[in-house]
This record gives structure tokens, C-alpha cells and sequence, in this order.
């Protein structure tokens, strides 16, 4: 890795703020990228590295400082005009068209045509093929490109954007879905390009990878950045340390300090899984849960967990492996099984787990109405239901009657719960359970969730908040590509810790 | 009272629709506004009322069948083929007891229903290709019945509830009301009535809520081919014969019908009170412009040009109604 200081910086910006509604994104922030260079971000969520990265890219065009492109001032009005300018993105989320051939992909928006407005096929099929290859990449350019791997799709995908013109490229978490070789190739088609001048913005959770490939890096915290240094330079804990920020003027924000861990739960288990694997998703997956105990599963976005948890409760197939609910070996046919042998799950997105249109009594009541009922609704008794867990959970609704579409988020949220609340189910896993809420909506989800273990009901808490597991675990698991790198029991765990097993 | 107004939208708007239409015929037409023509409307519509109450379940769940009308020409006509024709209809028939002939009608338009439920849910066929699939089935099942004849012979029962009537009321009349206030109850007042409606506000939301989604949609599935089966059967007793393609207009009416009413093709809201205002409005629309003079041709571009403002009109109310 060379000295990047040496050559003429491509992109500078300084003294960057954003805010959005009163809230501050990114407080003065000055960042350069310099030609043939990675430069690596890191941070946790919510430090402001994509809010920079799609002020860059020219996503937010409306900002606080100063934007220069090889050296000139620029205000670039859109994501096109940006690309234009050379500016090129790929997101954690492809937007490869999976029925259209890899050349199609390639040429994708500028096909080319003949006189007569015909697209030439061979032509686009033949210089697809030579452009991949000069990247290092071996693909017949005629086959569908959702057949092929997810990271050979990624990298059609950078080569898309290279194509259109782009000679800086910022990659968003290329790597989390990603196996080791997948990496590795990854990586290897970047250094490449690097050789022959395009630079790279690489944002990553894995700071293992953004330290193997990048020149430099640049660390956020809280809006803020706090350190750009040669990676050379950089290891793995002190990177962790600032992202987190050990400092005093912090403290109370972000560092939530080390949890002491109860000891192992000597209590009978409610759920075991032994061996559960559903290729592309996760592998070789053990867990229990006791009774009385909250499990906390801890992992970055797309590292398996929400296949995971739909998996528990039948929502999704396990290819292989089994799950012992209640001492019974079950094959969860659907959701409705599930939630007979006694495991609900509350989805991360409200939108797929509540009826906006409906009020909030028919949302509660929907899991227990076959308790309530065998053949003829009662309404009454369900806005009797509704109204107690609204007052027990503290729901801010005018009345039972109300659209739920009506309340706000956290309260949205906390109706998803109170209709698990009057099921009672053995185990209940909640998926990213405080995302959205308020300071305190999540003291109360806190509350809630020890009046379950109370109650004896098993808890599995899925998030990629540390905090979030953190403030509602008795035992961490952290998750990684699809498998448990590590296990938190009984002993003292902090936020670095979680970082550094993810 | 404005809440009450706001909530009831959807029904409000083609409620209007239908006072409209009516107060333009009955002064369009002398004859229109009599009790004789609005006992004819009522006779008129309910065939279409049988099938709608079925289609109601299943655009409620934001599914939709096309195999309606094929499956009511088919259960009918196989209704027909179980009973004995006269000498000179060229069918062979296979002549059973009255009530047998009904039972395996009947179990003909579940197995139909349960082959429709089979491809949605087990196979993963999207509804409106499945149905569309069915529709030709139920054509070919027709077709090979009767092979181009006409069957005039129902079972007695059939023959009473599609063209009698008791104390001057038709009894098909009394079997439509009878399947709408039963399709009513069933959809307000029953358990699973309330699923169908979550199911078809949110589906996925109904999946993690430990609902059995596939066992609500296959059960809409059959619902409807009962209600086409029995409206085929009974449509055939109220024509006098039995034969293909006697049904075909039956697909277009029932649905429009049912959305005309105001219930949603994206499944959850509506009802069979709705769909009861579509079919006055379908019904009211039909006879009516038999009852002014202007150009029969011209009559099925206006009531096409009709039913698409009744809809414009659902599209504003419901608008109106989220904001």
C-alpha cells in the first residue's frame, strides 16, 4: 500500500453538517479521497458514514460546506449527475436485473443500437465480455444474472458502474453477504483497479476486510469524524475504541460500559435447535433457550439472523437440522404450527406484521381469537383484551376502535407485542424489538420483556443494535455470514466485545 | 356523523351511483319506475347474486376467479347430465335420482373449487392464471357433456328454486337473499370471516399473526365454486335449458358487481353489503336501458362509459376516505 498523501486528492470535502428535521446527521466533517485509492469508512449506525456517502454520490444535494472535484467547487444537482461526474455507487442491496443476461446488465439503460433502432445483441454480448474480462472477471455474458452467485453479481455490478464512466466507486457492506473466497475475489478485482487509478470508498461493519483492502481509513462517531489514519497504522481494537469512543464527552450517549452476565440458566429449555442450516441463509446453527431467559442473537445486517428467526417459527423451511420445542422434535409446516407449539415471532418491519387499516382491538386480538371464539366473534370481549394491554403497555391510542395506522411508530410497535402479550407464547423472538423508539418506549420494552422472563416465558432478542441486546440479554450469541463465531455467558461483555466477535 | 359518513365511503359512493341511475330512468321511462319491473330486477340479478356472494370471499382475500361463470355452465349442465332427457335430446345422459343428480352437481363444483385451491396455495399458481385455467376446463367439461345439444330436463328441486316461485315470490329470489345474508353472516359475524378480511389486508401480517393464510385462501377458493355451482344448477332451471356458453356474461357482472360496490381488488375492505349496492347498480343499469329508446347498439358502449364512472367514483371516495 503506498503513500496516498503523494497523489493529487480527487474528491475533498470540508466542514460538512446535515441535518434532517432538527437532527443532527454529520457535524463538520472533512474527508479526502485521493486517485487509485480505498479509502475504508467505519462506524457504528448512525455515525453519519452513509448520510457522507450519499452527500458524495450526490443523493443529498442540500448540505452545510464546501464539495470539490478535482480541485474545483461542485454542487451536484442528482445520483445521475454525479456519475456523470464519475461518482459511481454500489449498494448493499444490488440493483442487478436478475432476468436480464449479464451483457444486458452490463449495458444496462445504455444499450446499443443499430440505425434502425435495433439492439445489437452480439456486439453488447462481445464487449460485456471483454469489459468483465478486463476486470478479472470469467462470466459467459448470455446467461441470466440472477443464476449466478451473489458475489458474481456484485461484481458485474461494479463493472456496470466502471462501464458507465465511474472512476471512483463507493461500495456499501460489499462484503457482508460474501464468503471467504467470494471475498477474496472481491478484493482482488479492487486492487486491480486500484493499480489502474479508480479509487474506492469501501463502508463496511467487517473491519477486518476494510483493514485487508483499504489504504486508509476514516472513523466516525456520532455525526462525527474522528480519526483518518493509513491502515497500516490501524488495528482492529483501536478502531473499535474510537467508534465507540472510550472518551469522557461521550460517555453517557453511546458507551454503555461492561454488563456483567447473569450465570448460565440452570432452568428446563424451552426451544433447542442442534445443526440448522438453510444454505445461502445460515449453517450448522445450535441454540437454547430456558425458561425465564432472554437470548440475545447479535449480528450485522444480512448475517443470517432474520432467516433465522423466521425459520423458528415456520415461516421458513430449514434445509437441514432439527428444533426441539417443549421436548418434541417438531417440523414447523407454517406460522399457525408454530405458534401452536408455543414460538411467535414480531417481525423487524411493522409494515409486515400489522393491519394498518384495521383498529388497534382486531390487531391485538387476531392471535388469541380462537381462544376467544370458537365460531362467532365477540367483540366485545376483544376490545375488553385490547383495552387492558393498552393500558398495561402504556399504547398512546385515543381509543381500542381507532385505526392502528393512526398511532404513532413506537406505539405501533408495542400492539405488535401486546397481541403476543395475550397469546403467551412458551418463546417469543423479537426482531430488532426497539428500532424507531424513543428513549422511552425503549425503557418500557425493556420492562415488558422482564415481566416476561417473569412469567417464565423464554425471550430471544435478534438485533444489530449492540445496545439493544445488550440492555435486554441474559446471554449474547453473535452471528456472523451465517454462523455463531461466539458465545457471551456469565462473564462481562461490552460493546467492543460484540464488535470485535461480529 | 362526519366519522360515520367517512368510515361508510365505500359504500356511500356507489350508493349514490345507484340513486342516480334510478332517478334518470324513472324519468328516462314510464316504465321503468313500476312494481312489476322491480320485481323483474330483482329476478334478474340474483344468479348473479349467487356467484358474487362466493367472489365476494375471494376478492376480500385480494384473490380473484375467473372460473366462475365456466364452473356454474358446467355444474349446470352436469346437473342436467344426471337427469333424464327427453327422446330427442342426443346426450348420453346417465339418468340418476333427483337428489343424487343435485349431490354429485354439487360435489363437482367442490372438487373443482378444491382443484383451484389446490393450484393457488399447494402449487403457487397466481389466482387469476389458475381461474383462468379453470374457466377453460370448466368450458371443455361443458362441451363434452352436451356435445353442441341442449338439455331441458333438472331435477324437480332444481326446477322449483330456479323458476318457481311460493306466495308470488320466486324462490330464486329467496335462495339469493338467502346466500347473501348467509354470505353477510359468515364474513361479519364468524371467526373465520374475520380472517378472510386480515388475510386480505395484510397477508404476511396474517402469516407472522400464526394465521394458516393457505387454509383461508383455499377455503375462499371452494366457497366460490359452490356458490357458481349452485347459481349454474339453479340458472339453469331459470332459463329452461342447459347449454354452453349460456353463463358467459355471468364472469363480467358478478365482478363488476362485487368492485362496483366498493370492495377492494387489493383484499380487506368491502363486504357483502357492498357488493348487494353493485348488483342493484348492475341490475338497475341492465333494465333500465331496456326501458328508454335509443340505439340498442349504442346501450353496451353506455353501460360500459357507466360502470367505469362508478368506479372513478370508488377510486375518489376511498381516496377522500385515507385522508
Amino acid at each position: 500500500m503506498s503513500d496516498g498523501s503523494e497523489r493529487p486528492p480527487l474528491i475533498e470535502l470540508s466542514g460538512i453538517g446535515k441535518t434532517f428535521g432538527g437532527v443532527t446527521a454529520l457535524s463538520n466533517v472533512d474527508f479526502v479521497l485521493r486517485e487509485g485509492e480505498v479509502h475504508g469508512l467505519v462506524g457504528e449506525n448512525g455515525a453519519g458514514k452513509s448520510t457522507l456517502m450519499k452527500i458524495i454520490a450526490g443523493v443529498h444535494t442540500e448540505f452545510e460546506g464546501s464539495y470539490r472535484l478535482d480541485g474545483q467547487p461542485v454542487r451536484l444537482r442528482s445520483t445521475r449527475d454525479a456519475l456523470a461526474r464519475g461518482i459511481g455507487m454500489v449498494h448493499q442491496e444490488l440493483s442487478i436485473v436478475p432476468h436480464l443476461s449479464v451483457a444486458e446488465n452490463v449495458f444496462l439503460g445504455n444499450q446499443p443500437v443499430s440505425s434502425l433502432g435495433v439492439v445489437r445483441w452480439r456486439h453488447m454480448a462481445r464487449e460485456a465480455e471483454a469489459h468483465l474480462k478486463n476486470l478479472g472477471i470469467e462470466v459467459d455474458p448470455t446467461v441470466e444474472a440472477g443464476s449466478l452467485s451473489l458475489g458474481l453479481q456484485q461484481l458485474i455490478e461494479i463493472g456496470r458502474v466502471l462501464f458507465s464512466g465511474a472512476r471512483i466507486i463507493i461500495l456499501d457492506e460489499p462484503t457482508s453477504a460474501l464468503s471467504p473466497p467470494e471475498v477474496e475475489r472481491l478484493f482482488q478485482v479492487i486492487d486491480r483497479l486500484r493499480q489502474g487509478g479508480k479509487s474506492f470508498i469501501f463502508i463496511s461493519h467487517f473491519l477486518d476486510d476494510v483493514l485487508a483492502i483499504s489504504d486508509t481509513v476514516s472513523i466516525f462517531r456520532n455525526s462525527r469524524h474522528v480519526r483518518t489514519a493509513p491502515a497500516a497504522e490501524l488495528d482492529k481494537g483501536q478502531i473499535i475504541e474510537l467508534m465507540i469512543g472510550r472518551g469522557h464527552e461521550e460517555l453517557e450517549e453511546s458507551y454503555l460500559g461492561t454488563l456483567e452476565l447473569p450465570p448460565a440458566s440452570t432452568a428446563p429449555t424451552l426451544l433447542e435447535v442442534r445443526g440448522l442450516t438453510l444454505k445461502g441463509a445460515f449453517e450448522e446453527l445450535d441454540l437454547a433457550v430456558h425458561e425465564g431467559e432472554a437470548l440475545g442473537i447479535y449480528g450485522f445486517m444480512g448475517c443470517g439472523q432474520l432467516e433465522l428467526v423466521r425459520a423458528l417459527v415456520g415461516k421458513l423451511k430449514a434445509d437441514r437440522g432439527t428444533l426441539v420445542i417443549g421436548g418434541v422434535e417438531r417440523r414447523l409446516a407454517n406460522t399457525a404450527a408454530g405458534k401452536r407449539a408455543g414460538v411467535a415471532l414480531v417481525p423487524e418491519s411493522r409494515r409486515s406484521m400489522l393491519f394498518a387499516d384495521s383498529p388497534i382491538y382486531r390487531n391485538i386480538s387476531i392471535s388469541v381469537l380462537e381462544r376467544i371464539s370458537r365460531w362467532l366473534v365477540k367483540p366485545v370481549a376483544e376490545r375488553q383484551l385490547a383495552r387492558e394491554k393498552i393500558e398495561e403497555l402504556r399504547i398512546r391510542a385515543g381509543s381500542e376502535t381507532v385505526a392502528l395506522r393512526t398511532l404513532s411508530g413506537g406505539n405501533q410497535q408495542k400492539v405488535a407485542l401486546a397481541r403476543w402479550l395475550a397469546y403467551r407464547p412458551n418463546v417469543l423472538v423479537l426482531a430488532e424489538p426497539t428500532r424507531g423508539m424513543d428513549v422511552g418506549a425503549k425503557d418500557d420494552v425493556v420492562k415488558i420483556i422482564r415481566a416476561l422472563k417473569e412469567q417464565k416465558m423464554g425471550v430471544i432478542v435478534v438485533s444489530t443494535e449492540p445496545e439493544t441486546v445488550l440492555s435486554l440479554a441474559d446471554r449474547i450469541l453473535v452471528m456472523r455470514r451465517g454462523r455463531f463465531t461466539r458465545e457471551f455467558v456469565a462473564e462481562a461483555v461490552g460493546k467492543d466485545q460484540l464488535l470485535a466477535a461480529a | 356523523m362526519k366519522v360515520w359518513v367517512l368510515r361508510r365511503l365505500t359504500a356511500i359512493a356507489p350508493l349514490i351511483t345507484l340513486l342516480f341511475l334510478v332517478a334518470i330512468f324513472v324519468s328516462a321511462s314510464p316504465s321503468f319506475a313500476t312494481i312489476d319491473n322491480a320485481a323483474n330486477i330483482l329476478r334478474q340479478v340474483s344468479i348473479t347474486a349467487i356467484i358474487a356472494t362466493g367472489l365476494t370471499f375471494v376478492i376480500l382475500t385480494a384473490e380473484i376467479d375467473l372460473s366462475v361463470a365456466s364452473v356454474a355452465n358446467a355444474v349446470g349442465i352436469l346437473v342436467a347430465f344426471f337427469t333424464l332427457q327427453a327422446a330427442y335430446v342426443n346426450i348420453a345422459n346417465v339418468p340418476l335420482p333427483g337428489g343424487f343428480a343435485i349431490l354429485f352437481a354439487i360435489m363437482a363444483a367442490l372438487a373443482l373449487g378444491g382443484i383451484t385451491a389446490f393450484g393457488v396455495v399447494v402449487i403457487g399458481i397466481p389466482s387469476f392464471i389458475m381461474t383462468l385455467a379453470m374457466m377453460q376446463i370448466g368450458a371443455g367439461i361443458s362441451a363434452l357433456l352436451v356435445r353442441g345439444q341442449i338439455a331441458y330436463n333438472v331435477p324437480d328441486l332444481v326446477k322449483t328454486l330456479g323458476s318457481g316461485s311460493i306466495a308470488g315470490i320466486p324462490w330464486i329470489v329467496i335462495v339469493a337473499t338467502l346466500f347473501l345474508a348467509v354470505g353477510h353472516f359468515v364474513l361479519s359475524y364468524t371467526r373465520f370471516g374475520r380472517y378472510v378480511y386480515m388475510v386480505g389486508g395484510n397477508r404476511e401480517a396474517a402469516e407472522y399473526a400464526g394465521v394458516n393464510v393457505k387454509l383461508i385462501v383455499a377455503a375462499v377458493m371452494i366457497i366460490g365454486a359452490f356458490c357458481s355451482g349452485v347459481a349454474g344448477m339453479l340458472g339453469v332451471a331459470y332459463y329452461g335449458s342447459a347449454q354452453q356458453n349460456q353463463f358467459d356474461d355471468f364472469l363480467l357482472d358478478s365482478i363488476a358487481a362485487v368492485v362496483v360496490g366498493g370492495t377492494s381488488l387489493f383484499g380487506g375492505r368491502g363486504g357483502i353489503p357492498n357488493t348487494i349496492i353493485g348488483l342493484f347498480v348492475l341490475g338497475v343499469l341492465n333494465n333500465g336501458l331496456d326501458h328508454v329508446d335509443i340505439d340498442s347498439f349504442l346501450k353496451i358502449l353506455i353501460r360500459g362509459l357507466i360502470l367505469l364512472l362508478a368506479l372513478v367514483i370508488n377510486v375518489y371516495a376511498q381516496k377522500i376516505r385515507a385522508d
